[in-house]
């Protein structure tokens, strides 16, 4: 480990130098060459699959790269574990939380790092003494004591991040850290983070939103297909720019939204809720996630409505088949995937394929061939199979009501712009759409009405531009007006 | 009932339960590090048998418990050994391990004594009185503070609650099973030497008759923690011990009731507790993974 001493510049938190890294024949990281400025907010953004999870990972010792090399602070460093990361204070806080739900909040911090007298026995009282300084300094306030479970999302991140500070910590990695939090707690999170920043961390922050890199970060580094494909200064760049080059093409990020040509009559009532969805228009349900919309969606009636459901691999595809079968799943009584012959229903292979064949191409699945395993499809293709069987394939014509639930997670921008432009399509033909998401702007974007839901309650209603994410986020957190 | 059969049957029911109470407590710390003991039935024959020939040979009970502890060990760590490293079926490799603790014991039986029923009947100075009951109180004592208050207690619990949070601090989850299993095994083994070395004065074939899964079902009456589990090991006691008080009794006309009928009582207590009783989601969450 050789210092670089004779630069007069302070050396990059971070550096990564020409990294690869490949699982099986699968280029997963190709070249990677990547600067961290210390004490900077530093976004990694790039669609699911870009390979902006496998670097941050090699960064963090979870995975081995193939070539190059990581440099820390200007010492080139090799780990072997992340336990070598954490010792040369990396820390990385992960999407899904690493914390034990019994157990109360102390324990999870220092767990791996207790402060401990003789026979094993650990010193509570020193490591509470280190927490409180630590909370004191970054004003991040937690109850010790209380059992983890009984916390909220954005609580348990908090817990995260103190877990990092704990183990002092200097270049903090986040996870898409948004995803589960409210607008609310989302901006709490960004005040904590600059203020992180501002006392001399470096984060790292991996995410798919761009509005959150433009509102927080100092500079981006766009990951595409393995490969960086760009750096930015924050302020040097905007949304257009950033999505241009995750998509490696011009994308058009807002969907017009022409207003719906004229309302049908309700083709979906729940009163239970006290909504209905009228044809023609889109229905969007804003709300965190369990807050009663798995049980919203569990309650509606199936059958004659298209159905987009919530966990596409255990609701929506039948993974280790061809993904035809997929494609015909829940129709394949019908014509023309097959006929009765002497009163059994036979499927006609043939036909299923030709039909789909016409779908992918609509679609633009990729690959093309019928005869892949669905789990073999990224996201976005098996999303785009649900959609062509849900909203085409009754004799040619949208179904009456299109249920869609969190239609976009897990899906890359190509396959979002064109789901969302199907679900407007549809809408403009006479379709009536629910929508059920936890993407806040999804629901902004698309919605004619929204409806937040919280608690298993409607508890707010508005109407297309009628309020901004602030005010909805306000419901969301269950906030009373 | 006079007072000195209530005594009596008091003090019946803390011998009886000791067995229970230590394989309960060693099935405790391995669940409690994710890894489900359903072996506990065959660790405790395993350690029956090791204690009831190493105080035949030595003359000392302590010596005996010693052989026992130390047989349920090593026959943990065989068990560890399909299910850790090489991620065998926790459920199937338990069973597995009971059928080679039933197979193997008659085996060295003939081996060692020429038979395959059991060993040499102990004298009074080889076996123990009332020692185990205090160890085993002062075990569930012990494993209470232990998992509370130190730092290989905290980690056991997360290895069976979120092993993931647990690598992520840079503890081996797999390490900490291994010695969760040994222990285990080593409690389950201390349980065995109770039957053969306390309650009874020799080894006999299966003499442990199901207390196994006995001391598995108290683990999860008592929601995997210690204390309520052993006070559930001293409900399942009482009703054996009253069982042994009740044998010999009869209907109202004179018939004998077949004592059968009798023994079967604690099982089926254990039964209704387990259907009537436990909740769900008590479990620790990695349990089995």
């Amino acid at each position: 480990m050789k210092k670089n001493s004779l630069e007069s510049f302070a050396p990059f938190a971070v550096e990564m130098k020409g990294i690869r890294k490949a699982f099986g024949g699968c280029v997963a990281s190709r070249d990677i060459h990547l600067q961290v400025k210390a004490g900077s907010i530093h976004a990694i953004v790039g669609e699911n699959g870009a390979g902006k999870s496998t670097a941050m990972k090699m960064l963090y010792g979870m995975l081995k790269p193939d070539a190059g090399e990581i440099w820390i602070r200007g010492e080139k460093r090799r780990w072997r574990s992340p336990q070598d990361a954490i010792r040369a204070g990396i820390g990385m806080v992960h999407q899904h939380f690493m914390l034990a739900g019994p157990y109360s909040v102390l324990e999870n911090i220092i767990l791996g790092d207790e402060p401990r007298l003789a026979l094993g026995w650990i010193d509570r009282k020193a490591a509470r003494e280190k927490l409180e300084a630590l909370s004191a300094r970054y004003k991040l306030t937690l109850p010790w004591d209380q059992e983890v479970a009984a916390l909220g999302v954005g609580m348990q991140q908090r817990i995260e991040i103190i877990k990092l500070l704990y183990r002092n910590a200097s270049i903090l990695i986040l996870d898409e850290p948004t995803a589960v939090l409210t607008p609310q707690e989302t901006a709490e999170l960004f005040v904590q983070l600059r203020r992180l920043r501002d006392e001399g961390k470096t984060v790292l922050l991996i995410t798919h939103k761009l509005k959150e890199v433009l509102e927080l970060s100092d500079e981006v580094t766009v990951f595409r297909g393995g490969e960086v494909v760009g750096h930015r200064l924050t302020q040097n760049t905007n949304a257009d720019d950033l999505a241009t080059l995750m998509v490696g093409r011009k994308v058009n990020l807002r969907a017009e939204v022409p207003p719906p040509p004229q309302l049908g009559e309700a083709v979906l009532q729940v009163p239970e809720l006290g909504f209905e969805v009228r044809a023609g228009e889109i229905v969007g349900i804003a709300g965190v996630e369990g807050n009663g919309q798995s049980e919203l969606l569990a309650g509606l009636p199936r059958g004659f409505a298209g159905f987009i459901p919530e966990d596409r691999h255990r609701e929506g595809l039948l993974l280790d088949r061809p993904v035809s079968e997929s494609f015909v799943l829940g129709h394949q009584r019908r014509k023309p995937y097959g006929h009765r012959f002497c009163g059994i229903w036979m499927l006609d292979r043939a036909a299923i394929e030709t039909e789909y064949a016409r779908a992918a191409e609509e679609y633009d699945i990729r690959p093309r061939s019928p005869q892949v395993n669905a789990r073999d499809l990224s996201g976005g293709n098996q999303q785009k199979v649900i959609f062509a069987r849900e909203m085409g394939l009754r004799g040619g014509k949208a179904p009456e009501l299109l249920v869609a639930a969190q239609p976009t997670r897990g899906v890359d921008v190509g396959a979002i712009e064109l789901i969302h432009a199907r679900m407007i399509q549809v809408r403009n033909e006479g379709t009536g759409v629910l929508l059920v998401s936890s993407e806040l702007e999804e629901v902004m974007a698309l919605s004619d009405r929204i409806l937040v839901i919280y608690g298993g309650k409607i508890v707010a209603r508005f109407a297309r531009g009628e309020a901004d994410e602030h005010k909805i986020g306000f419901y969301m957190g269950g906030g009373v007006a | 009932m006079t007072g000195s059969e209530i005594l009596e049957l008091g003090g019946s029911t803390a011998r009886v339960s000791t067995p229970l109470l230590f394989a309960a407590l060693g099935g405790w710390v391995s669940e409690r590090s994710g890894v489900i003991n359903i072996a506990l039935e065959g660790l405790m024959l395993v350690g029956a048998f090791a204690a009831a020939s190493c105080a035949h040979v030595t003359g000392s009970p302590w010596m005996g418990a010693l052989g026992g502890m130390m047989a349920g060990a090593a026959l943990a760590g065989v068990y560890a050994f399909t299910v850790i490293p090489l991620r065998a079926n926790q459920v199937v490799a338990g069973t597995a391990i009971n059928m080679l603790a039933a197979g193997i014991t008659p085996l060295l039986g003939a081996y060692l004594f020429d038979s395959t029923s059991g060993t040499p009947s102990l004298p009074a100075s080889a076996r123990f009185h009332s020692a185990p009951i205090w160890i085993g109180v002062a075990v569930v004592g012990l494993g209470w503070v232990w998992t509370r208050y130190t730092r290989t207690g905290l980690w056991v619990r997360f290895a069976g609650e979120n092993p993931e949070a647990l690598d992520a601090a840079g503890v081996r989850v797999a390490r900490v099973r291994w010695v969760a299993v040994l222990v285990s095994g080593a409690l389950a083994g201390m349980g065995g030497s109770s039957l053969s070395i306390f309650l009874a004065s020799s080894f006999s074939r299966d003499m442990t008759a199901g207390r196994g899964f006995m001391a598995l079902a108290a683990l999860i009456f008592g929601k995997w923690k210690p204390v309520p589990a052993a006070l559930a090991c001293l409900l399942f006691g009482f009703f054996d011990a009253l069982q042994i008080r009740l044998q010999g009794l009869s209907f109202g006309n004179g018939l004998p009731i077949p004592v059968q009928f009798i023994q079967v009582l604690p099982y089926a207590v254990t039964i209704l507790v387990l259907a009537g009783f436990v909740g769900k989601s008590s479990a620790p969450k990695a349990l089995g993974m």
